[in-house]
């Protein structure tokens, strides 16, 4: 039964994607990649920018279509039944599809009726979508004379205007400020029970905030699944401690050794990371420190005793931490990628003005 | 039927932006100056007037029919509105054909408005009402081969400028094969002559003779670029 509804074989899973992979000419943007999301889950994609996570989505909506490998959403494979799928999902890439020259409420008819809403239909859609996304003020005014944040609601009020199962959002709090992030977070939140949500960003707190469950991709793979709570178990890594010290009459660097040596002697710490300065002035340094347990006290202490002045020291962000180890082995942080490019290119330049002085002239 | 949601969205795109607007005027205000001119001339009879109507009119069409065009496509993927239709359930033939319906309407409308001056030559002179049913059936048929053209190079194109370059480079080749069917020998002068858009091909609607081999040249243009557009849609889901 190639494409039709096969709600019965694939139990409750409302997507099923097995050995996708998705090329852009020669350069593989995804895949392998297999996975399973269940009815009503709300699903963050996490990965760094480049993962795949976009490319990912657009294929679950049927924007694009994979090179090879099977997707299926509500048991309609993408390729072969497009228009079924196109019906079950609601999507929101990460620029809304806004037409500026329309009002909120014509945008919102027009993308029901695009969606096979029945004509007589749209009105209660419309305004139920937007009571839900606290569109409603606004549903007379120009799409283009809105604010980002209230462009992004319209956003999401289209990808939901026909009751897709499946709402996909590509980066939803991008570019929103403090407030309208704690009220999208809300919105995605409302989402839960009546759709089964994809969520990507590259925002570590947001998925952590928001999704039951965290698919993390790392070049187009799928490399970590689970909660938060079993990404901690599953690698067993104590924390991080960020830390800002002064160090008394000397370099950011000196002070920055003295750090080093003072906490050599602690069994607990993984690893010493020199970052860039977080505070300008004299002799002071910055440094992440990873320790099997919480021993913040005793580094400290290591520390006072050595004769480093401590600006800061705080625990980092648990599931930053955590990605940042998960995908430790392949990828670099871009600050430490950063200095690992300055210090290369200082060594570089260093080693040809070495050869350039040993040259005889 | 979908496509013609997509239609009435752009007719409304159409009435809102005073582009549409201001194309549909220039081609009026130039419409007209030229068959005042045309009409200046008091030896020619009233069925060359109107010839010559025709043919001026036809040169405005096909400017206006690509500068309305231009924006169809490329515009949608400028903004990111593309999206909004490649996500939705409708086939990509619906997202050309509704597209093309709402340029081709305001062309056509845009061609009508021009009637009140064949109109005028029954004031003084005497043609058939055939030969000026005749002429507009050559315009509207030239419109939609324009139009259709328009909309291709638009699919093709991210930029509305770039979109309206490719449309004119492959419309100005299409007129010049009556001069490659000048160079070249039979049977190939009879081949390139039967393309070329608007020689031969509309020079019998201009007299007010009706052709069906020329009514289904036309068709067949409009055809082979609608399809081709869609083509374009269906191959960029697979990049």
């Amino acid at each position: 039964m190639a494409g039709g509804a096969a709600r019965s074989i694939f139990g409750n899973h409302v997507i099923e994607i097995q050995e996708l992979y998705k090329y852009y000419g020669d350069r593989r943007a995804i895949g392998p990649l297999s996975t399973r999301i269940a009815q009503g889950e709300v699903v963050g994609l996490l990965g760094l920018n480049g993962a795949g996570k976009t490319t990912t989505l657009r294929v679950l909506a049927c924007d694009l279509l994979p090179t090879s490998g099977s997707v299926r959403v509500a048991g309609f494979d993408v390729v072969e039944r497009p228009d079924e799928v196109r019906a079950k999902v609601g999507y929101l890439p990460d620029r809304p599809p806004l037409y500026d020259d329309m009002t909120v409420r014509e945008y919102l008819s027009y993308a029901a009726r695009l969606r096979n809403v029945p004509a007589n239909h749209v009105k209660k859609r419309v305004a139920d979508v937007e009571e839900l996304t606290e569109i409603g003020d606004v549903g007379n005014q120009l799409i283009g004379s809105l604010s980002h944040g209230f462009k992004q609601r319209v956003g999401i009020a289209q990808a939901i205007v026909h009751g897709p199962e499946l709402v996909v959002l590509d980066e939803p709090i991008s570019g929103l400020d403090p407030v309208q992030i704690m009220e999208m977070r809300e919105l995605v939140r409302g989402l839960r029970g009546a759709h089964t949500v994809v969520v990507s960003s590259h925002i570590l707190t947001e998925i952590s905030e928001t999704c039951d469950r965290i698919l993390v991709i790392d070049e187009g793979r799928i490399a970590w699944s689970g909660t938060e709570t079993e990404l901690s178990a599953t690698l067993k890594q104590g924390m991080r401690i960020a830390l800002t010290l002064r160090g008394a009459g000397g370099s950011a660097q000196a002070t920055a050794d003295k750090a080093r040596a003072a906490l050599a002697g602690l069994a607990s710490v993984r690893d010493v990371e020199v970052l860039e300065p977080a505070e300008a002035g004299e002799g002071i340094a910055s440094l992440r420190i990873a320790v099997e347990s919480d021993v913040r006290e005793e580094v400290g202490k290591s520390l006072v005793q050595a004769g480093l002045g401590i600006l800061e020291l705080s625990r980092e962000k648990e599931l930053e931490s955590m990605f940042l180890e998960l995908l430790g082995e392949g990828h670099e942080q871009p600050g430490r990628r950063r200095r690992k490019k300055k210090q290369a290119e200082a060594d570089a330049a260093h080693t040809e003005s070495s050869a350039q002085n040993e040259e005889p002239s | 039927m979908r496509a013609l949601i997509i239609a009435r969205r752009e007719l409304y795109a159409y009435l809102r932006s005073p582009l549409g607007s201001a194309i549909i005027a220039a081609a009026l205000l130039v419409d007209g100056i030229l068959f005042y001119f045309a009409s200046l001339d008091t030896k020619r009879l009233s069925a060359q007037l109107l010839t010559q109507f025709f043919y001026d009119s036809s040169a405005a069409t096909m400017v206006a029919g690509l500068l309305l065009s231009m924006r169809l496509l490329a515009e949608e993927r400028q903004a990111g509105t593309i999206t909004l239709l490649n996500t939705a359930p409708i086939r990509d033939r619906d997202i050309v054909l509704g597209k093309f319906i709402s340029s081709f309407g305001v062309l056509t409308l845009m061609n009508l408005l021009t009637a009140y001056m064949p109109l005028m030559v029954f004031i003084r002179g005497k043609v058939s009402v055939g030969h000026i049913l005749v002429g507009y059936l050559g315009l509207i048929l030239l419109g939609a081969a324009v139009t259709a053209i328009g909309l291709f190079a638009s699919s093709l194109a991210r930029s509305q400028v770039v979109a309206v370059i490719i449309g004119a480079a492959l419309v100005a080749s299409m007129i010049l094969l009556w001069v490659v069917a000048r160079a070249v020998n039979p049977p190939f002068n009879t081949f390139f002559s039967g393309l070329a858009l608007h020689h031969e091909n509309y020079r019998p609607f201009m007299v007010g003779t009706l052709s069906f081999d020329r009514v289904a040249y036309y068709l067949m243009v409009a055809y082979f670029f609608l399809l081709s557009a869609t083509k374009v849609l269906e191959a960029r889901r697979w990049r």
